[in-house]
Order: structure tokens, then sequence, then C-alpha cells
């Protein structure tokens, strides 16, 4: 049966009604009309899905509203905006690390929790901080090269 | 051809009108129009940038319109790195064209010489009489009149601004913050949602299901039952989702799929029946196939031979599409490669006319060849057909992808060539095996359809009959034809008409099989003939564009690598795509571990030769991409299948590579000021699979052939060869 669910999104209270089973990624790509998380494989297996809870990365694919309902939950949305660029954001671009972009936003929520912890990693922490998310067109090396720019634009 | 009997460049000559490709807008802004579409490929940006340079104005003013039926020009399809030569071209000469005419009009209203006249942003300024006026003024709103006529020269690349330059992609700010970039993120009023239930196996068909306890749970707005087709339609997503798992799950089937033995596919491949058809300079001929002879002179012959499996595309997010029926008219959104040849094809099997479906492409994730793209477009026009007025929105799920994306083609290619005492090729020989690599839509008939929906629901319709393929540098034979210079080639392509697995085209064709085979077996040559394997391939090859981009490579990686066996080492391979379009070659660094067998690709590098670059970043990200992807096909991938069912249904039972396994990629760009664009998207992967076979020889000693390069295989081979623990 549906129930009501008060989620913290972004920093915004925001009410859903659904299943308590119900995936958090399809409250967010439905009722809340965030499309940045994909649906990638249903299975924790991509991250293409990815977002944070509590600042650790969650698949949405799996975690469920009633689950994600007791934590903060960040999306690529609250990361930054077009006229207001995270610097992972503008990074990417920078670096043109994507070819067709599903992976993207999934991959710079992924970086965020990494940058966040560990401000400084090496190309070795950065894969294996990405290792769990799936790119497809063969754009890893700039990802990467991305991720370092974004830590360098973010060093106090 | 036009009036004047001049050939107009790429996909003007299929339609010379200048209001087909470009409009200058009243608003400020200029309409580009293609008939090719984004697939992650960059094309969007760089005909973008086309046509800014040559028209000189900002790139933000470029607005692209791509993809839509009865709105571009019919160019086919996206496909066989054909998009830069064909629209890419088009669009450089007609965008020329335009702003020729746009010069006369300026000099006309200025009253001065239109030679004297300067172009700013779409400013058009005469230093004489200090006068200006805009292209907006001119031209805004109002379609160009008349046709190319190849007359105008494009500019000069000397003068280039734009064009060769790095630019960001067009569409990125959408894709880094979470934007709608896709056709999954598509909203539309009323917008319901759509999934279907597949079979578990290949032509299984439906003996009951419980459609009506289906209909009954929350949500459901339709449950679709024809022959062995099954489809729901609801509310939202989610109830989509629990609808289809409800449905999935009391659907009982008959199963009758018998699959061959997926350990011995290339015994199959061979065993069963075939068309033999040599291949001259690249083009199968209908004719007799002579036999292997040694030539005299010959002091070694060596043979060998390679296989591949079946691969699958593997896109990260599952096939979709949006499809309306309304007022006896159909609308799809759809992520297709060729949004007229669907249009034909749905037509066909919707009983529709042509004009009465409108497909409009909207980009997927990644597709790397023909993927369920066009059968999601059926799916969702069939639910559409049930709930008119309604757009469904269908996404497939990972598993419809995996067990239902048409495969790329095993392969098995065998070679057998003599040297004579100087190390010289003498006499060479290529036989290849596979299924057909041809499946994408054709027209729809009474009988047959290449959309999968149409194999199940009524009137159930067969799968066209495969039949080999004569054309030039296509299907399986693609680049089976050596760019090398050899006194004598014999090749044979062998059709297989048999599918039992679907098969279609996976980016490259049957380039990454005879690429992986010709350039392993020019290493196996050059390690017999005693000669460096760079200096063995340069010594084979006359051509200029080719044996620069071998020898940017080999500098860049660090050649030559130190003899055989030390555990590490380094592969060097070469193509050019299609013997016609860009140059490239694949220089890998690899570790082999030889207690569990596990190759580590260090280092890679690709050099590329596309002529003139246009986005330097799109190419060069197309040329790395396609070097990750082909290591990744290369040591990890096959699809796995049973007796009767195909077992890949995600990402654990068919893994790619993973950020932790792939290396940093070094791209050089030997860039052609003024050259032909050269297609390059399919130019890197087969050097990508054979340099790091070359690469594990040359750190090993152990030669493989047999793609996955998996470390069960690595480590079997290693003991037979005396090596390893």
């Amino acid at each position: 049966m549906a129930e009501t669910f008060n989620l913290r999104i972004n920093g915004a209270a925001r009410q859903v009604v659904g299943d308590p089973d119900m995936p958090l990624l399809y409250a967010l790509r439905g009722p809340l009309g965030l499309l940045g998380a994909k649906y990638g494989c249903g299975s924790e297996q991509c991250g293409s899905c990815s977002v944070l809870l509590d600042g650790e990365r969650a698949f949405s694919c799996k975690i469920t509203l009633a689950q994600a309902a007791a934590s903060d939950i960040l999306t690529i949305e609250g990361i930054g905006t077009e006229g207001n660029l995270h610097p992972l954001q503008s990074a990417f671009m920078e670096e043109h690390a994507f070819q067709c972009g599903y992976c993207t936003p999934g991959l710079i929520v992924t970086a965020k929790a990494l940058l966040d912890q560990n401000p400084d990693p090496d190309d070795a922490a950065i894969a294996t901080a990405l290792r769990d998310n799936l790119c497809r067109c063969g754009s890893h090396g700039r990802v990467i090269a991305a991720v370092k720019r974004a830590a360098k634009e973010l060093a106090p | 051809m036009n009036g004047n009997g001049k050939k107009l460049p790429g996909s003007l000559a299929k339609d010379a009108r200048i209001a087909s490709w470009v409009a200058i807008e009243a608003d400020g802004t200029v309409t580009v129009r293609t008939g090719k579409v984004e697939i992650g490929q960059g094309i969007r940006t760089a005909v973008a940038m086309i046509a800014a340079e040559e028209l000189d104005v900002a790139m933000a003013r470029i607005r692209v319109v791509s993809g839509i039926t009865g709105e571009v020009v019919d160019e086919g399809v996206t496909s066989g790195s054909g998009s830069m030569e064909q629209t890419g071209r088009a669009l450089r000469q007609v965008t020329a064209e335009a702003r020729a005419a746009l010069m006369a009009k300026a000099a006309a209203h200025l009253g001065v010489d239109a030679a004297t006249l300067e172009v700013e942003d779409g400013t058009v300024r005469s230093p004489a009489t200090n006068s200006q006026v805009t292209y907006w003024e001119l031209q805004g709103g109002q379609a160009f009149v008349g046709e190319a006529t190849g007359a105008v020269a494009p500019k000069d690349p000397a003068s280039y601004t734009l064009v060769g330059k790095r630019m960001v992609e067009i569409d990125a700010v959408a894709k880094v913050t979470g934007g709608a970039a896709f056709i999954h993120d598509l909203a539309m009023d009323g917008l319901v949602h759509g999934r279907v239930v597949r079979p578990p196996s290949q032509g299984a068909k439906l003996l009951s299901v419980d459609a009506a306890a289906a209909r009954r749970l929350e949500g459901v707005i339709e449950v679709v039952e024809s022959g062995s087709f099954l489809g729901i339609v609801a509310t939202d997503e989610w109830q989509a989702i629990k609808a289809r798992d409800a449905l999935a799950l009391s659907a009982q089937w008959e199963e009758s799929a018998r699959l061959p033995d997926e350990d011995n596919i290339s015994a199959w491949l061979i065993d069963n029946e075939s068309a033999a058809h040599p291949v001259i300079d690249g083009t199968p001929q209908d004719a007799p196939v002579s036999a292997i002879a040694v030539p005299e002179g010959a002091a070694k012959t060596l043979e060998a031979s390679y296989t591949r499996p079946y691969h699958m595309h593997a896109s990260l997010g599952p096939s979709a599409a949006v499809a309306l029926f309304a007022d006896g008219r159909l609308t799809v959104h759809s992520p297709s490669q060729g949004p007229y040849p669907l249009a034909r094809a749905l037509a066909g099997s919707l009983g529709l006319e042509n004009d009465a479906i409108t497909i409009i492409h909207v980009q997927g994730a990644g597709c790397y060849g023909h993927n369920g793209a066009d059968d999601v477009s059926l799916d969702a026009a069939l639910l559409a057909q049930a709930v008119p007025g309604r757009p469904v929105r269908l996404q497939w799920t990972r598993a419809d992808e995996h067990l239902w994306e048409p495969y790329g083609p095993a392969m098995v290619v065998m070679t057998n060539a003599s040297l004579d005492n100087d190390g010289k090729i003498i006499d060479w020989n290529l036989d290849l095996w596979s299924t057909t690599h041809q499946g994408r839509p054709r027209p729809t008939t009474a009988t047959h359809s290449s959309l999968l929906a149409d194999w199940y629901r009524e009137p159930v319709r067969a799968r066209p009959v495969a039949k080999p393929n004569f054309s030039n540098e296509s299907g399986a034979h693609r680049n089976a034809w050596s760019t090398y210079d050899l006194p004598r080639q014999r090749v044979v392509s062998h059709f297989v008409a048999k599918t039992p697995l679907r098969t279609s085209s996976f980016r490259g064709l049957g380039n990454y099989a005879n690429i992986f085979a010709i350039e392993s077996f020019m290493d196996e040559l050059a390690q017999a003939a005693g000669i460096d394997p760079l200096e063995f391939r340069l010594a084979h090859l006359g051509d200029e564009r080719g044996r620069a981009v071998l020898n940017a490579a080999a500098e860049a990686i660090g050649w030559p690598p130190g003899g055989p066996g030390s555990g590490t080492g380094k592969g060097i391979a070469f193509n050019r795509y299609k013997n016609a379009k860009a140059y490239a070659a694949v220089a890998m660094e690899v570790e082999v571990n030889e207690e569990n067998g596990e190759i580590i690709v260090k280092r890679a590098v690709v050099a590329g030769d596309a002529g003139q670059v246009v986005s330097a970043d799109g190419l060069a990200c197309q040329l790395e991409g396609g070097v990750i992807q082909a290591i990744s096909w290369t040591l990890k991938e096959r699809v796995r299948f049973g007796p009767q069912r195909v077992t890949s249904a995600d990402w654990e039972s068919y893994p790619i590579l993973t950020f932790t396994e792939a290396p940093m990629v070094e791209c050089i760009l030997l860039n052609q000021p003024g050259l032909p664009y050269l297609g390059a998207g399919e130019g890197s992967q087969g050097p990508g699979g054979a340099a790091l076979a070359n690469a594990v020889f040359n750190a090993t000693g152990v030669r493989l052939r047999e793609i996955p390069f998996t470390p069960e295989r690595v480590k079997r081979m290693m003991v037979a060869a005396g090596r390893g623990p």
C-alpha cells in the first residue's frame, strides 16, 4: 500500500506518495522530476543510478523509499546547475570525459563522494572509487583526468 | 550529379537544395539539418562546427536538427563511420554556398562588390562604405532558394578559426547536470509507461498467461497479448514494472530453441553448410574459389586460425522509445540509427502508409551498432496502438537488452602465407567464416520482418532469410582484403546462412576479427622472418599515411620493445578502416601475471589520420574509446549460452572493462588540412585487439588466437607452452 514519505533531497524537504518497497530511482525520475539518475541495470551493477545518502554513494535502483527516507539525499541536480556548475561538472566538460554521457551523472555523484572524503586522490584511488560504475564508450582515462582536475580546482 | 555535371560531395548528391540543409532564422540563429543522428560520436557538434566555420557565425547561434523524418534529408542509417563523409562533406559545401548567396544579397543591399565584404558572426560589413547588414536582416525566416552547384569553393583550411579545434559537445551541459538529455528522459503530457515480457528463449511460444490478474493490478491501463507478444501499460513506471513482473511470473512457455555448443562455436561455423565467395579488392564475387597453393620460392609457409565469440553491444542504458497513436498517425521518439528505414519497417508492420508515421530521433545511450533501438520502437508502437491518444514510454529491462539485442557474430579467420628468403610475403591467403552482419530494419512485408516483436505477435512474420553480402568492404569481409602491398591475395568469405543466435551490425562488422587475424599474423610472420614487427609492417606498406600512423604510435609507446618473455611487453597493430577511411595504429604495453593468467594493459597509444580534423576532441574520444572497447571485447567479453537459452542476462554474466582495468590512452591526431574527412568511429577496434595479442606475445612468448583472453585461457596457454607455474 502506498504511504507518504518525507524526503530530504538536495537540501529541500520533498513529499512522495509511493510503495515503501519502491526503489528511490522511480520516485526521483517520476513524481520528483529529477532525471539525472538513470536506470541501467536495476541490480547495483552499473552505477548509472548513483545518488549520495548522507554522503555515501548508494544505488537508487535498489534503495527503497522507506530506506531513503531516513537519510539526506544528494542527486546530480543538487551538485550543480547550468548557471552554477560544480568543479566536477565543468571538469567533465573541459576534459571531454564522456561520449554518450549516460553514465556521466552517476560518475560525477560517485566522484563527489570520493573528493569529499579524499580531496587529493591519485589515479588508482579514483579508479578504485569508480570501479562499480560502468562506462561503455571508453572514456575512462578522461574521467580520471576530470576528477583530478576538479580536485585541483577544489583545493584550498 | 548536379545540372552542370559536377559531383556534389557526400549526401548533397541526394538532395542539393540549400534549404534542405540550412536556414537563417529570424531570431538570429542558424538551423542546420542532418539526416545523421547523435549516438555519442559527437556528430551534432562536428556539423555545427562546420556550419559555423563556413558561415562565419558563432557556434552558439547554430541549432542542429537531426533525424526527424519529413524534416531532414534521408541519409539512411548512421553507421559505417559514414557521418563525417556523408553529412559532414555535404554540409561543408552547402553552407559555403549559403554564405555565397548571402554575400550576393549583402552586396546588392549595400551597393558594393561582394568581394570587398567582411563577415563577423553573421554581420556583413563593407569597410569601403562603412555600412553593414546582418544575415538575419537579409534572410531571416526566408528559406534559401535554389540548389548547391558545387561551383562555390569552401573556405581555405588555412583560415579556419573553429574547425580542427577542441570544442565542448553542444549537449554537454544537460549531460553533466542531469538535465533531459536522453530518450529515457522525455517528458510529455499524459505520458504513460509500458513494459514488455519477452520469452525465456528464442522462438518460445506462449502457452498461457494470467492477463486478467495483471489487469486488476493498481495503475494498469492495458495488457497487450497477441500471439506470444506480451506487454503492459500503466500509469506510472513502478506500477508498470510490478505488473510486468506479475505477468512474466504467470506466463507459461513452450521452448524450442536449439543452440550450438558455445565452446565449439568455431567448429560449428566451419562444419555447417556455407557459401564460399572469393573477395577481390574488398568485394565478394559470385565465382569459384581457388585452392591455396604454396608458391615457388617459399622459404617458409605459416598458417593460423583466429576466432572471436559472439559479442553484445551492451549499451549502458537499455533501449527505450516513446510512441503516440492519434488520429490515425503514429509518432515515435526513437534512438534508432536509421529513422527513415525504421519508418518504412513500421509502416509494413502496422499496416500504415509511410507518411502516416513520423520518427523523431532522440539520443539513447551509446549503441555501437544495431542494438535494441529499432525493436523497442515497434514494441512501444504496439503498446501505443492499444491506448490511442496517450504517449507510451517503454523502456527495456537490463535483461531485455542483454538477451534480445542482435549480437555481433562469432567468426573464424584462417590465414596462410609464405615468405621468401628475404622475409618478404610472396603469397597471402585469408578464409573467414561468419553468419550475417545485416539485420537492420528493412521494409516489413506480409510474411517477413526484421523487427523482434513481429516474430512473436499475430500475424507471426518470419525473420528475413540471411543472404551473402556482395557489397564492397561490408559485412563479414570488411577489411578482410589486406591494406598491405602483397604480390597476391586470395581472400575467401564463407557465409553461414543459419543464425542460431540473431546477429547484426556490431561496431566495425568484420573489421574487428579480420584485423585481429591479419595483424596478429603479421607479427607471427615477422617472428618467423626474424624481423622486428614494426619494420616488417613498414616493409610491406608503401602508403605514406599508413606508415605515418604506425611510426607515430611506435614512437609514443617506446619502440622497439625488449625480446619476448619478460612478463611485460609491447605490441603494435595497424589498419585503414574499410581500406578507404581513417588510418589508425594502436600500440600497447601489457603486463601478464604468469601465476593467474591475468593481463593488465598498462598503457595504450592510438595514432589516427582522419583527413581534415573537425572536432579534435570528438575525434580523439572516438579513437580512444574504440581502443578501450576493443580491450574489453578482447579480454573479457563473450555472450554465454546453453543448449537453449542465452545466459548473459546482466553485467555479472557479461562483464565489461572497469575503471580499475582500463589503461590511460594517449591519442595522436595526424591532421591533414584540406583533405577530405575520413570516418574514424570504427577505426581503432581492429588494431586495438591485435595490438593486445601482440603485446601479450612479446611479454610471454605465447600467441593468443582465441578471443576473449580470459585468465583461465591465458594460464592454459602458458602451461601448454611450458611457462607459468
